[in-house]
């Protein structure tokens, strides 16, 4: 008998940051698209970073002209659409790993064609319903986002929008106040590569954010090692980890399992 | 002549959300933001600077060659029967197309923004080469992303960019045609926005691409309009342009929009047909196009149930793209403007008939739109008129047609 979740959306975010905060580290949220390598060994590797004690979950709905994406998370979605993975396909793994018990908040990633050709409402409705807890899409910002914004509202759903070091005043002001959940910070020239240290330029703008809100920072993009996630986990409420666990996943459940586990251990 | 070739009516569309009715915005990643509000800011100041608009009229006439001549083709015209047939002579522009427009346009406004590297996408090549060009004249370095698909059918239009210091970067990743160039393009500008203008080609993307496009290219109709009744004593029945992203289209309509006796006919490429699926016709077949949302803005875009974006088939590959500019689909809903499509075998006969009879061998994305006057003109009354415009130039298709026409 799998346990049935209290807790959903908004709320089920400000528990997993009030608990990882608890123990002085930042979240760990993986991102894995659905249908790659093949729509079961999605599922696996959703499952097997949640036994690797990720905290929360990005959930990527393939697109087939990703313009935000490098050429990793690109072949992925491209391969998973030669699955015929579909947008429901996509709300189907997260009912489907929630009915075997996973317990961690969810949210859909995906960009705005397919979510709009599946209708905006609908999809916010059908997504709370099987079982997430918020709505990433990065090619919208949040001036596009007034038809996810009333839905997501009133699902109870977290809807993340987006800041870079090029945001200015303006920009920041924007993404504090509509964001919910939290706000996920694209770390512009990304910090993959043996540093010893986070770039000045990203602890000087993760400390602009933190003077103007008091919304979780996310921090996203070029991170994929234990040493990285280390350094970013002083700094931030959480982290995302992408391409390097679809690289992974490439390779199988046990990669994924193994790359979660070092990057969730070094915190 | 109009000395002043680019817009001074703040009135117009787009609204300050760069919305087209309801079509256009900016649906993009929050890092580029920033940069579109600083090109935004950026034309505002140089479109209300006069000096901004003598150094780009400058250009226009001692570099380019314009104004570009209005032609009556006589004989085509005899032939039909019917109206009296015009082409806007954008092939005589430096390059051979109209894309030079905007390239040196907005190649002005990166220089003047201090922008030292430039990125461009291109689909036939044209406005590869046509930034190449200006950025070899401005001294500016230039990297083209360009389809592998589009690279093997427009090989002399590679090598021209080569030629003019471009670096030509091949896309291999989803079709291989414009769509994946514009995506590698935009990718490229999240990583290095600071430091890099995005000269993008064609009335589509992003607010303030749609408009700043058309203001650009709307030179094209400015000199038309004029040239015409110079010509004819009074305004074209019709204009008829092609359609892509339609930008083209959307400078030769710009100058007529409020000459309610002039019709507007924008042409896309209808592939081998409709039914066969294989074509870029975004307004004739609502089956699998609606209105969605591709490269940052809203507007029509050719996509299967799921919302994925369909591969698209045109003999043009300027023609060949899944969306179109919101403008054009704000023309259409206003129905100011009507859009109908022809075939790769109707261009590729456009195409021979024009050579034939004018001694102008067109680009294939341009005899799509005379493969419409063709069509229209002996349905006409003899004292009519039907401007077409002539985009390009047919040398850089040469080897697709030689193709073609041996099998």
């Amino acid at each position: 008998m799998t346990k049935v979740r209290e807790i959903h959306g908004l709320a089920a975010l400000d528990k997993m940051f009030a608990s990882s905060r608890a123990q002085g580290r930042a979240a760990f949220l993986p991102y894995f698209p659905i249908g790659y390598p093949t729509y079961q060994e999605s599922l696996g590797a959703v499952e097997a970073m949640a036994h690797a004690g990720a905290d929360g979950f990005e959930i990527g709905i393939p697109f087939s002209d990703p313009i935000a994406d490098g050429p990793t998370i690109q072949a992925a979605a491209q391969v998973a659409l030669e699955n015929g993975t579909t947008v429901r396909n996509c709300l189907d793994a997260v009912r489907t790993l929630r009915a075997k018990g996973l317990q961690q908040p969810m949210l859909m990633m995906g960009y705005a064609n397919p979510l709009v050709a599946y209708g905006t409402d609908q999809f916010v409705r059908d997504a709370r319903l099987a079982g997430a807890d918020g709505l990433i899409v990065p090619d919208l910002p949040p001036e596009e986002a007034a038809m996810f914004a009333e839905s997501c509202a009133r699902e109870g759903l977290a809807l993340v929008f987006f800041l870079a070091p090029t945001s200015n005043d303006r920009r920041i002001a924007m993404a504090a106040k509509h964001a919910t959940g939290f706000i996920y910070v694209v770390s512009l020239t990304g910090i993959t590569g043996a540093r010893a240290q986070l770039p000045t330029y990203l602890t000087d703008f993760i400390a602009r954010l933190r003077s103007r809100t008091d919304k979780p920072l996310v921090l996203g993009f070029g991170i994929s090692k234990p040493e990285h996630a280390r350094q970013v986990s002083e700094l931030m409420d959480g982290f995302i980890v992408g391409s390097a666990l679809v690289r992974a996943g490439g390779e199988g459940v046990a990669a994924v399992r193994e790359l979660a586990g070092s990057l969730r251990g070094a915190l | 002549m109009t000395e002043l070739y680019i817009r001074t009516d703040l009135t117009d569309l787009p609204d300050a959300r760069g919305y087209f009715g309801e079509f256009g915005g900016r649906f993009v990643p929050e890092t580029i933001i920033p940069a579109l509000d600083e090109l935004e800011g950026a034309y505002a100041d140089a479109i209300a600077d006069p000096s901004f608009h003598d150094e780009l009229a400058h250009l226009q006439r001692t570099y380019t060659g314009r104004p570009t001549p209005v032609s009556y083709a006589r004989r085509l015209s005899e032939r039909l029967g019917g109206a009296q047939i015009y082409l806007k002579r954008e092939d005589l522009a430096h390059t051979g197309a109209h894309k030079i427009n905007n390239a040196l346009g907005q190649g002005l406004l990166a220089k003047r923004m201090g922008k030292g590297r430039i990125i461009a996408e291109t689909g036939a090549g044209q406005h590869g080469v046509g930034t190449a060009t200006a950025m070899a004249l401005l001294g500016l370095a230039c990297h083209v992303y360009m389809g592998t698909v589009d690279i093997k059918r427009q090989q002399p239009n590679v090598f021209r960019m080569k030629l003019l210091g471009a670096e030509v970067i091949p896309v291999t990743s989803g079709s291989r045609t414009l769509k994946d160039a514009i995506n590698e393009a935009m990718r490229d500008w999240v990583t290095n926005v600071e430091t890099t203008f995005y000269l993008l080609g064609s009335a589509l993307g992003p607010h303030p691409y749609p408009m700043m496009v058309r203001d650009f290219q709307s030179v094209i109709g400015a000199e038309a309009r004029e040239q015409i009744q110079e010509m004819t004593g009074h305004l074209p029945d019709a204009c008829i342009a092609c359609v892509g992203g339609g930008s083209n289209a959307i400078g030769m309509f710009h100058a007529f929009r409020d000459d309610e006796g002039t019709e507007l006919i924008g042409v896309e490429a209808g592939g081998h047909g409709i039914e066969s699926g294989e074509h870029a016709a975004r307004f004739a077949d609502l089956d699998i196009s609606r209105p969605g949302i591709l490269h940052g803005t809203r507007s029509y875009v050719m996509q299967d149930d799921d919302g994925q974006i369909m591969e698209t088939h045109s003999i043009s590959a300027g023609l060949d793209y899944p969306s179109v500019g919101p403008e054009h689909a704000h023309l259409r809903q206003m129905e100011r403007a009507f859009y109908t499509m022809a075939t790769d075998e109707e261009a590729l006969e456009a195409f021979q008939v024009l050579s034939k009879t004018e001694g102008i061998i067109p680009a294939l994305e341009s005899s799509h739109a005379l493969a419409e006057a063709i069509k229209r003109a002996p349905t006409m009354p003899r004292d009519s008129v039907l401007l077409v415009n002539l985009s390009g130039r047919g040398d850089k298709d040469l080897d697709t047609v030689i193709g073609v026409l041996d099998d």
